[in-house]
C-alpha cells in the first residue's frame, strides 16, 4: 500500500491494519493496546478515563446537527462507553482561511450548548487556521476527562450475554450519504447524533453490563466483528431483531448498501447479562427502539459474527472494507 | 389492486412458502445440480440471505459472468484512469476499486484526480452541465439493464447539444454471454436467468438458447421466494430432463421486454464484439456508440495513448471459475497472491464474487 | 448486475420525470423507459431510472402458483412420511 486512502478512515479492514501494522508497531504500551473507546487511567487513588476524536465530517452541517454538536457528543459518548461520568473536554480547531465568520459561530454555540447539556465544561483549547485549499472548512478534535463509575470492557464479556442495540441503525450514515451524494430525498433522514448522558444513570446503574461501544465508523457490523475478534468470540445476531428506520431500510435498497456497515452517532451496542435493561430504556426518549440483537454464542479464537438471516438462513458478517457506495450490483 | 399500505416487497417475504418450499427440495433433490446465477445480483441477494445454509448440500449454486466488476476488462479501467489527466471521470460505485492493471480510480483519486461516485447517469450529466469548461466523462459499465439510462441520456445530451460530457462504453449483453459459455463449456446443469436484464430484453432472447443447448432456464426475481421457486423448478427439470424456458418472474418480465427501452438503446448503441475480463472476446456482446451518437465516445475524442500496455493476467483462472470448472481452491493465487485486499481476477474483486465469498465466508 | 427495486408513483411532475415512494421515503426518477405510467403504480426503479411497471395482476398469480406449489409439496412431504 503505497499511500493513505479515504477506506483508511473508515472503519474497516484498512483502519485496523494502519493501527496494527503502523501505529502500534512504534507505539506500544498495555493501556494503548487495549485499543478501547477511552483509556482507563490511574491517578493517585482517582480512576480517570480519557480519550480523543476528531471530527472531519462532510457536509459541515447535515439533517440534525453539525459538525460541532457531533465533537461533543461523539467525545462524550466515547467516555460512558467505558463507565466514565464525562467532565472536561477539549477543543482543538482547525479552520480553512476564508471560512465564513457566521457558519463558524454557529459551530461553536451549538459544541458550547452542547456541552452545557452534557454536564461537561470545556477547560482548554487551540485555534489554527490554515492556507485557503488546505482544508475542508473545519476540523475539530476534541479530548475528553471522565470518572470512572464503572468499568466497562470488551474483556468481561461472557458467553450467554445478551448484545442490545440502544435505537434505530444507520440514521446517520445514511443521513450524511444522502447529503454527500445529493440524492434528493423529499423526506429527509435526520442523523441521530445525540450525547447520551441521559441515560448514563439507568446505564450505570444495571451492574449487569460488561462492556459498551459507540458503533460510529464501519456500524453495528464493524464494531461486533472487532469485538469478536478482540475477545475471541463467536456471536449470533437476529436480523429480524435489528431496529432500521423503514426510511433508511428502504434507501439502502435503492442504494445497494448493507445498513449493518452505516454509521450511527446517537446509539450504544451493550454486552449485558441481563436482557431487562432494554424495558427500561424504552420508556426513555434516547433508547425508545432498543432491543436485543443477539447473544454471544461461545468462546472462539475465529472471532465469528453470524447473522440468521430474515428467511433463516445463516450468513457470515465479514469486517467492512472501505467505503459505502451506491451500486448497481 | 394489490392495498398499498404495505409495501409491494413484503408481499413477495412471507416465510411459510419459503420453508416449506425448501424442505420438499430435499426430497426432490435426488441427484447432484450445479445452478448457474447468471446475475451478480443474484448472487448478492443468494448470499445476503443466506441461502446456502439453508439447501441440500447435494444443490451447488455458482456464480456467473453477470456482474459488472467481474466482467469489465483491465483495459477500460486502464483507459478512465488515464483520462483522469484531462477530465472529470464519473463512475457507479462497483467499480472505485477494481483495479486496473496498475491502480485503481480509488487509488488515482486518493492522489488528487477529480474522481466522483454517482447513483444515476443522469447526475453525470448534471455535473458536466454545471461544468461547462471541462470534460466529463461516465465509465459506462452494467448490461442490458443499465444500458437504456445510458442512451436515455445521451439523448438528452444531444438534444441539449452538451459538447463538454462523454462515455467510455462498457456495457454488455447476456444472451451472447450465456450462448458462449454453452458453445465452450459450461459446468452447469441450469440457468437461473437475471430477472432484471430480462425485463428490458424479455424471456424470448433466452428461447433460442434453451431449445438449441437444451439447458433448463428461469427468469428469476430477486427475493427468496423468487430465488428458491426458481432453483425449485430447475430441479425439476433436471429431474424430469425436460429443459423449458420458464418465469417466475412475470410481475416484471414479458415475453418481448420493455420496447421503449429496446428502442433508446437502438437509437444509440450498435452491437460489436466485447472483451470479458478473464474469459476473452465474446463476438457481438457489447454495445458501442453508432455513427449519429459518435462525438459522445470518450475512445474517438482523446486519443489515449496507455502509459503502459494492459497486461491480462493469464495465470488468473476466474474464466474457469466463471464457468463453474474449478472451484477457488483449485486456483494457485487463492489465498496467497490473490486476496481480497489485493484482487488479481473478477472473482475476487467483487465484494461477492465467487472467490471473494469464499475468502471470507469459507465453505459454509 | 442490476439492483432493482419496486416503488409506487405518487405523483407524475413531466413525461420525464414523477416522484415514487417507498415506506414514507421520496424521490425523483426518470420515466421515459415507462412512457404509459400512471399514478399508484408500482414500477422497478435501476439506478434512478423506472425499467418497468409491475404488472400487479401477474404479481397475484404469481403468489397464487407460489402458494399452490407450496400445497402441494406439503401433501408430497405427508405422503412422504
Amino acid at each position: 500500500m503505497d499511500s493513505i486512502l479515504l477506506a483508511h478512515g473508515s472503519g474497516g479492514k484498512l483502519q485496523s491494519d494502519l493501527l496494527e501494522k503502523v501505529i502500534l508497531k512504534h507505539i506500544k504500551n498495555p493501556i494503548i493496546n487495549l485499543l478501547e473507546d477511552s483509556a482507563y487511567l490511574s491517578v493517585n487513588k482517582s480512576k480517570i478515563a480519557f480519550t480523543t476524536d476528531s471530527y472531519v465530517v462532510n457536509p459541515l452541517f447535515f439533517p440534525g446537527g453539525n459538525i460541532g454538536k457531533l465533537a461533543v457528543c461523539g467525545t462524550v459518548n466515547d467516555l460512558l462507553c467505558i463507565g466514565a461520568k464525562p467532565l472536561y473536554l477539549s477543543l482543538g480547531l482547525i479552520i480553512e482561511e476564508g471560512f465564513d465568520y457566521e457558519r463558524f459561530e454557529k459551530i461553536i454555540a451549538s459544541i458550547a450548548s452542547e456541552a452545557k447539556n452534557a454536564g461537561v465544561k470545556i477547560v482548554c483549547g487551540d485555534t489554527k487556521v490554515v492556507e485557503h485549499g488546505k482544508g475542508d472548512g473545519i476540523y475539530i478534535n476534541t479530548a475528553g476527562i471522565g470518572e470512572i463509575k464503572h468499568y466497562f470492557s470488551p474483556q468481561k464479556i461472557e458467553t450467554g450475554d445478551f448484545i442490545i442495540v440502544t435505537g434505530n441503525i444507520g440514521d446517520h450514515g445514511i443521513a450524511l450519504l444522502s447529503e454527500r451524494q445529493k440524492l434528493k430525498f423529499k423526506t429527509p433522514i435526520i442523523s441521530d447524533v445525540a450525547n447520551l448522558t441521559g441515560i448514563s444513570d439507568i446505564l450505570f446503574k444495571n451492574s449487569g453490563i460488561h462492556c459498551m461501544r459507540d458503533p460510529t465508523r464501519g456500524g453495528i457490523g464493524g464494531i461486533l466483528k472487532e469485538i469478536a475478534l478482540k475477545s475471541s468470540i463467536e456471536i449470533e445476531i437476529n436480523e429480524k431483531s435489528i431496529p432500521i428506520n423503514p426510511g433508511v431500510s428502504s434507501i439502502c435498497e435503492i442504494l445497494g448498501i448493507d445498513p449493518l456497515y452505516l454509521a450511527n452517532e446517537g446509539k450504544f451496542i451493550i454486552f449485558s447479562k441481563e436482557e431487562k435493561i432494554v424495558s427500561t430504556l424504552k420508556h426513555t426518549k434516547l433508547g425508545k427502539n432498543a432491543a436485543v440483537i443477539g447473544r454471544v454464542i461461545k468462546k472462539d479464537q475465529k472471532g465469528k459474527v453470524i447473522l440468521l438471516t430474515k428467511v433463516g438462513g445463516k450468513r457470515i458478517i465479514d469486517i467492512p472494507r472501505g467505503e459505502l457506495l451506491p451500486r448497481i450490483c | 389492486m394489490l392495498n398499498n399500505n404495505i409495501d409491494f416487497k413484503s408481499k413477495f417475504a412471507d416465510i411459510k412458502l419459503i420453508d416449506s418450499l425448501i424442505n420438499d427440495l430435499y426430497r426432490i433433490a435426488k441427484q447432484n445440480y450445479i445452478i448457474m446465477e447468471v446475475c451478480g445480483t443474484h448472487t448478492v441477494a443468494f448470499l445476503k440471505l443466506g441461502l446456502k445454509s439453508l439447501l441440500p448440500k447435494t444443490i451447488r449454486v455458482i456464480a456467473g459472468p453477470g456482474c459488472p466488476v467481474c466482467v469489465t476488462p483491465q483495459k477500460l479501467i486502464d483507459y478512465s484512469i488515464s483520462l483522469a489527466d484531462y477530465a472529470i471521470i464519473v463512475s457507479y460505485g462497483d467499480i472505485f476499486r477494481v483495479p486496473g492493471s496498475f491502480s485503481s480510480l480509488e487509488k488515482v483519486k486518493s492522489k488528487g484526480k477529480d474522481i466522483r461516485i454517482v447513483y444515476s447517469i443522469t447526475e453525470a450529466l448534471d455535473i458536466a452541465i454545471d461544468n461547462p469548461k471541462k470534460m466529463v466523462i461516465f465509465l459506462a459499465v452494467g448490461f442490458e439493464t443499465t444500458a437504456p439510462a445510458t442512451a436515455n441520456v445521451l439523448i438528452r445530451a444531444k438534444k441539449l447539444n452538451v459538447n463538454n460530457f462523454f462515455i467510455l462504453p462498457g456495457h454488455k449483453l447476456i444472451p451472447p454471454a450465456i450462448e458462449y459459455l454453452c458453445s465452450n463449456g459450461v459446468n452447469a446443469n441450469g440457468f437461473m436467468l437475471p430477472g432484471h436484464v430480462s425485463t428490458i430484453i424479455g424471456c424470448s432472447a433466452y428461447q433460442s438458447i434453451v431449445d438449441k443447448y437444451k439447458i433448463p432456464c428461469v427468469v428469476t426475481g430477486f427475493e427468496a421466494i423468487d430465488i428458491v421457486t426458481s432453483i425449485y423448478k430447475l430441479v425439476e427439470q433436471i429431474n424430469n430432463k425436460d429443459a423449458r424456458l420458464d418465469n417466475t418472474y412475470s410481475r416484471g418480465v414479458k415475453w418481448y421486454g420493455n420496447p421503449v427501452a429496446k428502442e433508446n438503446i437502438a437509437t444509440v448503441f450498435r452491437t460489436a464484439d466485447s472483451e470479458w475480463r478473464s474469459i476473452g472476446c465474446i463476438p457481438d456482446s457489447g454495445l458501442e456508440l453508432n455513427e449519429n451518437f459518435h462525438k459522445f465516445d470518450a475512445m474517438k475524442k482523446f486519443d489515449i495513448k496507455l502509459s503502459n500496455i494492459t497486461i491480462e493476467n493469464n495465470c488468473c483462472r476466474c474464466g474457469d471459475i466463471l464457468r463453474g470448472i474449478i472451484e477457488p481452491e483449485q486456483c494457485a493465487n487463492f489465498g496467497n497472491k490473490c486476496t481480497p485486499e489485493k484482487p488479481i481476477g473478477p472473482c475476487m474483486v467483487s465484494s461477492e464474487g465467487t472467490c471473494a465469498a469464499y475468502f471470507k465466508y469459507g465453505k459454509t | 448486475m442490476c439492483l432493482g427495486i419496486p416503488v409506487e408513483v405518487v405523483k407524475i411532475n413531466d413525461e420525464e420525470t414523477a416522484l415514487i415512494e417507498l415506506t414514507g421515503v421520496q424521490k425523483e426518477i426518470n420515466i421515459q423507459l415507462v412512457p404509459q405510467v400512471k399514478i399508484g403504480d408500482w414500477v422497478i426503479l435501476h439506478a434512478g431510472f423506472a425499467i418497468e411497471i409491475i404488472d400487479e395482476k401477474e404479481a397475484e398469480k404469481t403468489l397464487d402458483s407460489f402458494r399452490e406449489l407450496m400445497e402441494a409439496s406439503k401433501s408430497a412431504t405427508k405422503k412422504r412420511n
